[in-house]
């Protein structure tokens, strides 16, 4: 047991956990979750290259910060690394990514399979979205596909962990392990219709739901209370999103541009009347987070710092919602430490020894 | 605040990279090129407490020609009714022929004329005003839906968690799917009823 971590497998890092009663998946995540435990979680910025070392590297600032990363799946509908590419990457190196699946791109086919794919690399936590639409993206010209909605995508996963079954029926030899999740955005139309949509959401087959950005405390409030009203927040774990602006012309330009996020005018007022834009933004991001995480029934955060990933630990630190608590962080074991200290020499003493001097020294 | 944040999205600068020519067809997406004005269809939205009502006595009627059609022979009535049935809700519900109405959990809204094709609630991009994401001139599918819903008897039917569309039965008729059903379902309690009496 030389240096190991909580939730880590002791044959290796990158193995998933031991299945424990209760629990439908062997990741790190839903334990944190299940132990009562405040989340939080993370998106991996992903790279327009070929090249791991950048996901390695993006992925290394939020070390000892979050439990999962989300692993986002061509967001804004722009051609970036696969989050089935990102996953394999991050399950090498022992993080626990949350792998975003859109219906946007693929149809049934394509997504059951990477559902296995994803499963079988160690992805213990899935995001089961509809996607943005190809017209927000860099390639408008490509064909929207949309064969599932966010909420049959959930039924098909869950149907494929519990059932063990393709949606066809066929049988699966190992059905995959999974922690399911889902997106909810209290922020937009039809509003009385959104926490029932939520309960509809869990009925398919969601586990923990992650929120887009939260800058209306009041309105996710009201939200919630018709979520515990209904009792969803004891089925669902709600992870709230938040995330940091960068200056007033950003939020304005995310507000009239990125449907979906809504931003109201006193933060922007604030925003603007600041000496240093994006320290504000930071220090707003983390009183946002003071707020949300005293809602009842709020489980986490979900810190979306699209281009600012270098906050995400800081702003996870000043706001103190791990009390104390340290996340998994990838370190090199104990014993491995051990191993390199004592034996790291023959790596850089230059003894060229011949074999006549071998035989001298055994004797 | 427009003029001082240009609106510069991607699709903006790859919009203007596209080469330039005289011919510009309609800045529109595709699906809404096929498409008149919104006014029928929120207007049957507006109306779906009447047209649920409607429907119900419709289905039976249909369900009451059921030795009819099955005389004739579905295969062969499918085409006609196919082509009233294409026209009837194409003029009423803009209606998209997926072959598997759901108008009923839908507050007779068709989520087929949502371009992401939702079939199970609102995605999370509907603007402030209701509005579309993709279509920011067309009222959110599923608002009305949700607006047509509540007007409703049955309005918890928008609760459903609907299946993945079967896209084998584009272009066919729902009317005599959902009667040649229901005759099968009654047949087989009817069955199932004199097994039990003998």
């Amino acid at each position: 047991m030389i240096g190991r971590q909580l939730d880590e497998n002791p044959a290796g890092i990158h193995l998933p956990l031991d299945p424990l009663p209760g629990h439908t998946s062997r990741g790190r995540l839903e334990r944190v979750l299940r132990r009562g435990e405040f989340a939080v979680t993370t998106e991996l910025n992903p790279p327009d290259s070929a090249d791991p070392e950048d996901v390695y590297n993006r992925a290394k600032i939020f070390d000892g910060w979050v439990d999962a990363i989300n692993a986002v799946d061509a967001s804004g509908a722009n051609c970036h690394m696969s989050s089935v590419g990102i996953c394999a990457l991050l399950t090498r190196m022992g993080y626990a990514p949350i792998m975003q699946i859109a219906c946007r791109d693929k149809n049934r086919i394509a997504i059951q399979g990477d559902v296995l794919g994803g499963a079988a690399m160690g992805v213990a936590n899935m995001l089961c979205l509809t996607g943005d639409g190809v017209q927000a993206g860099d390639q408008p010209g490509a064909k929207p596909v949309f064969d599932l909605d966010s909420m049959s995508l959930l039924e098909t996963c869950r149907i494929m962990r519990d059932n063990g079954k393709f949606l066809s029926g066929r049988k699966l030899t190992t059905p995959p392990q999974l922690f399911l999740g889902a997106a909810v955005n209290p922020f937009a139309p039809p509003f009385d219709f959104r926490p029932i949509h939520l309960g509809k959401k869990i009925a398919a087959g969601a586990q923990f739901v992650q929120t887009q950005y939260c800058f209306d405390v009041p309105m996710f409030k009201t939200f919630m209370q018709k979520a515990r009203d209904l009792g969803h927040t004891e089925k669902v774990f709600i992870l709230c999103g938040v995330g940091p602006l960068a200056s007033a012309k950003t939020a304005k330009w995310i507000r009239s541009n990125v449907p979906g996020i809504h931003i109201p005018d006193a933060i922007i007022k604030r925003l603007e009347g600041a000496q240093d834009q994006k320290k504000e933004g930071k220090q707003l991001c983390t009183d946002i987070i003071n707020e949300v995480k005293e809602i009842p029934g709020v489980s986490g955060i979900h810190v979306m710092a699209y281009r600012q990933e270098e906050y995400v630990a800081e702003i996870v630190d000043e706001s103190g919602v791990l009390k104390g608590r340290q996340p998994w962080k990838r370190e090199i074991r104990r014993d491995d430490q051990m191993v390199a200290d004592r034996l790291d020499h023959i790596l850089h003493d230059e003894i060229t020894e011949t074999q006549v001097d071998m035989v001298k020294t055994a004797h | 605040m427009s003029d001082e944040n240009p609106a510069v999205t991607q699709a903006t600068l790859v919009k203007k990279a596209a080469p330039k020519s005289d011919y510009k067809p309609a800045d529109v997406s595709p699906q809404r090129r096929v498409q008149r004005s919104f006014a029928v269809r929120l207007w049957s939205i507006r109306h779906s407490r009447l047209l649920e009502w409607f429907y119900a006595r419709f289905a039976d009627t249909f369900l009451l020609l059921h030795p009819l059609w099955k005389g004739i022979g579905y295969g062969r009535v499918e085409a006609p009714i196919k082509f009233v049935e294409k026209r009837v809700k194409g003029f009423m519900f803009d209606c998209r022929m997926c072959g598997q109405c759901i108008l009923s959990s839908t507050g007779m809204s068709c989520p087929m004329n949502c371009p992401k094709q939702l079939r199970n609630g609102p995605c999370g991009g509907v603007r402030a005003n209701g509005n579309c994401e993709v279509e920011p001139d067309m009222p959110c599918v599923w608002v009305k839906a949700w607006e047509g819903s509540q007007n409703m008897v049955n309005s918890d039917r928008i609760l459903t968690v609907q299946k993945p569309v079967d896209q084998s039965l584009r272009e066919t008729s729902a009317w005599l799917r959902v009667t040649a059903q229901a005759a099968a379902a009654r047949e087989a309690a009817a069955a199932a009823k004199t097994g039990a009496s003998a």
